[in-house]
């Protein structure tokens, strides 16, 4: 599948991204490189510019400066450093490269579970329905959902909802695939079904760029972990060392103790 | 009486058959006319959802009536004529196609963002975005407030007898005229009415209940 997946460059490059809603500076010079194979996980208090930092990724949001490349290809703009926009055929085509795993699952309610896996496999990959079908089929047993196939969205329970959207977001094969806070709308006891099929896609070496309050999960499983603040990128590092107590960082050392705190 | 008015069936009948004939077309043609207006409304640039905003507001500030007859009478003096049938189809396509842009425009916004930007994120273009994953969804929204509207311009149809066009209302005042049997007739006429409307509105349950998978 990967024909360089080498080392080498970054799969996913965001270098000195600004983003400005109005007056509010969201994203400050954000740069960041998430290598093939890496998880990467985003951390920091609500409101730092991680949920749009990831959203700049595919292009849901457009950045005001800076760049975003993934494979070598800028995300959103033509090529040549102008700020023009990419067609609408062509923004469509980069973001079947990204898959996205939201908060709130986003389903499509009018279609079953495998239909709403397959319809990206119809329609932009160009599947026939038996052979999306099979392939929505596959990834349904994946997240041990293959008895669910044909139940609706509103039949699943939101855990189950949720690995639905996963299995929909990574059967398109993207390079990477975005998890937006994707525990965050759940109960408690239904996070722990949804963060082991993530687990099992790091281990098969599935590239993510993930936004999380799941500390520990972080922990466990990132490669690396990013702490925003503030729209800027504080601090980077391995999970050890992010999370160690005794870190010099100012902003993170808050953030942890207030985060400690309030769970455990 | 009961003679009369049995002789006079088939004279109502194509009457009927012209007020089912106005109906399709201004229901088929504003439904056209409505959804395309209303994806402008939607998610067309600035200036087109402007025309289209001031088109809707204007047309569903005036009375069919006076819209009719403008069309009929009054565009002439710009040099259009039309024949009395299509000025009435013409008005009463107006009307219903500033409906329809308001149903379909409430139909779209009752769909959450998250809807588009998880059928963006798996790289459906524009289009597959509306065909696949906002129209289906949005129709259950649309059907009740639209057919609400259909059975408006069954009823509404009426008004075209004003332009001297011989549709069941016209054909029931004329046999009235005819037979001075005011009093059945009417009631003959609005049970006919009635009939289709509630045909109508019998088939929207049904359709209604098809589509009950969204959850509220």
């Amino acid at each position: 599948m990967s024909e360089a997946s080498n080392a080498g460059p970054a799969l996913l490059d965001v270098r000195d991204v600004s983003k400005a809603f109005g007056a509010v500076e969201v994203l400050r010079s954000v740069s960041l490189q998430v290598k093939r194979g890496e998880v990467v996980t985003v951390i920091g208090p609500s409101g730092s510019g991680k949920t749009t930092l990831l959203r700049c990724v595919n292009f849901l949001e457009s950045y005001d400066s800076g760049s975003i490349r993934i494979d070598g290809k800028e995300v959103g703009y033509r090529e040549a450093g102008t700020r023009q926009r990419r067609s609408e055929r062509d923004l469509a085509a980069m973001r079947a490269e990204t898959g996205m795993v939201f908060q709130s699952f986003n389903l499509f309610p009018h279609l079953t579970a495998a239909g709403n896996i397959m319809l990206g496999l119809t329609k932009v990959r160009g599947k026939s329905q038996a052979e999306a079908r099979q392939i929505a089929e596959h990834w349904l047993g994946r997240v041990g959902l293959a008895h669910k196939a044909d139940s609706l969205p509103a039949e699943l329970s939101g855990g189950q909802q949720q690995r639905v959207g996963i299995a929909r977001a990574v059967a398109m094969e993207p390079k990477i695939l975005l998890l937006d806070e994707i525990t965050s709308a759940l109960d408690p006891e239904l996070v722990g079904e949804v963060l082991a099929v993530v687990r099992s896609l790091a281990e098969d070496g599935m590239t993510m760029l993930m936004v999380t309050h799941e500390m520990a999960f972080a922990r466990d499983a990132s490669s690396r972990i990013v702490f925003m603040a503030d729209g800027g990128v504080s601090a980077v590092g391995p999970p050890k060392e992010i999370l160690a107590e005794e870190t010099t960082n100012e902003r993170l050392r808050t953030f942890l103790a207030r985060f400690r705190a309030s769970h455990f | 009486m009961a003679s009369q008015i049995l002789y006079a069936l088939p004279f109502l009948a194509k009457g009927f058959a012209v007020t089912l004939w106005v109906s399709l077309l201004v229901v088929t043609l504003s439904l056209v006319a409505g959804v395309l207006l209303g994806v402008g409304l939607i998610y067309g640039p600035a200036p087109l959802r402007w025309a289209v905003r001031i088109f809707s507001d204007t047309i569903r500030g005036i009375p069919i009536l006076v819209l009719m007859f403008f069309v009929y009478y009054g565009l002439p003096a710009i040099g259009l004529h039309l024949p009395s049938f299509w000025a009435a189809v013409l008005a009463l396509t107006l009307f219903k196609t500033a409906q329809v842009i308001e149903y379909l425009r409430g139909a779209v916004a009752s769909i959450p963002k998250g809807q588009s930007e998880a059928a963006m994120a798996i790289g459906l273009t524009f289009r597959q975005r509306l065909t696949s994953v906002i129209f289906p969804q949005a129709f259950r929204r649309f059907l009740p407030p639209w057919i609400n509207g259909v059975t408006d311009a069954v009823k509404g149809s009426a008004l075209v007898s004003l332009l001297g066009i011989t549709d069941l209302m016209q054909a029931i005042n004329q046999v009235i005229g005819r037979t001075y049997e005011a009093m059945p007739l009417y009631i003959l006429g609005a049970l006919i009415y009635f009939a289709v409307n509630y045909a109508l509105s019998l088939a929207s349950r049904r359709l209604e209940r098809r589509f009950a998978f969204i959850r509220e």
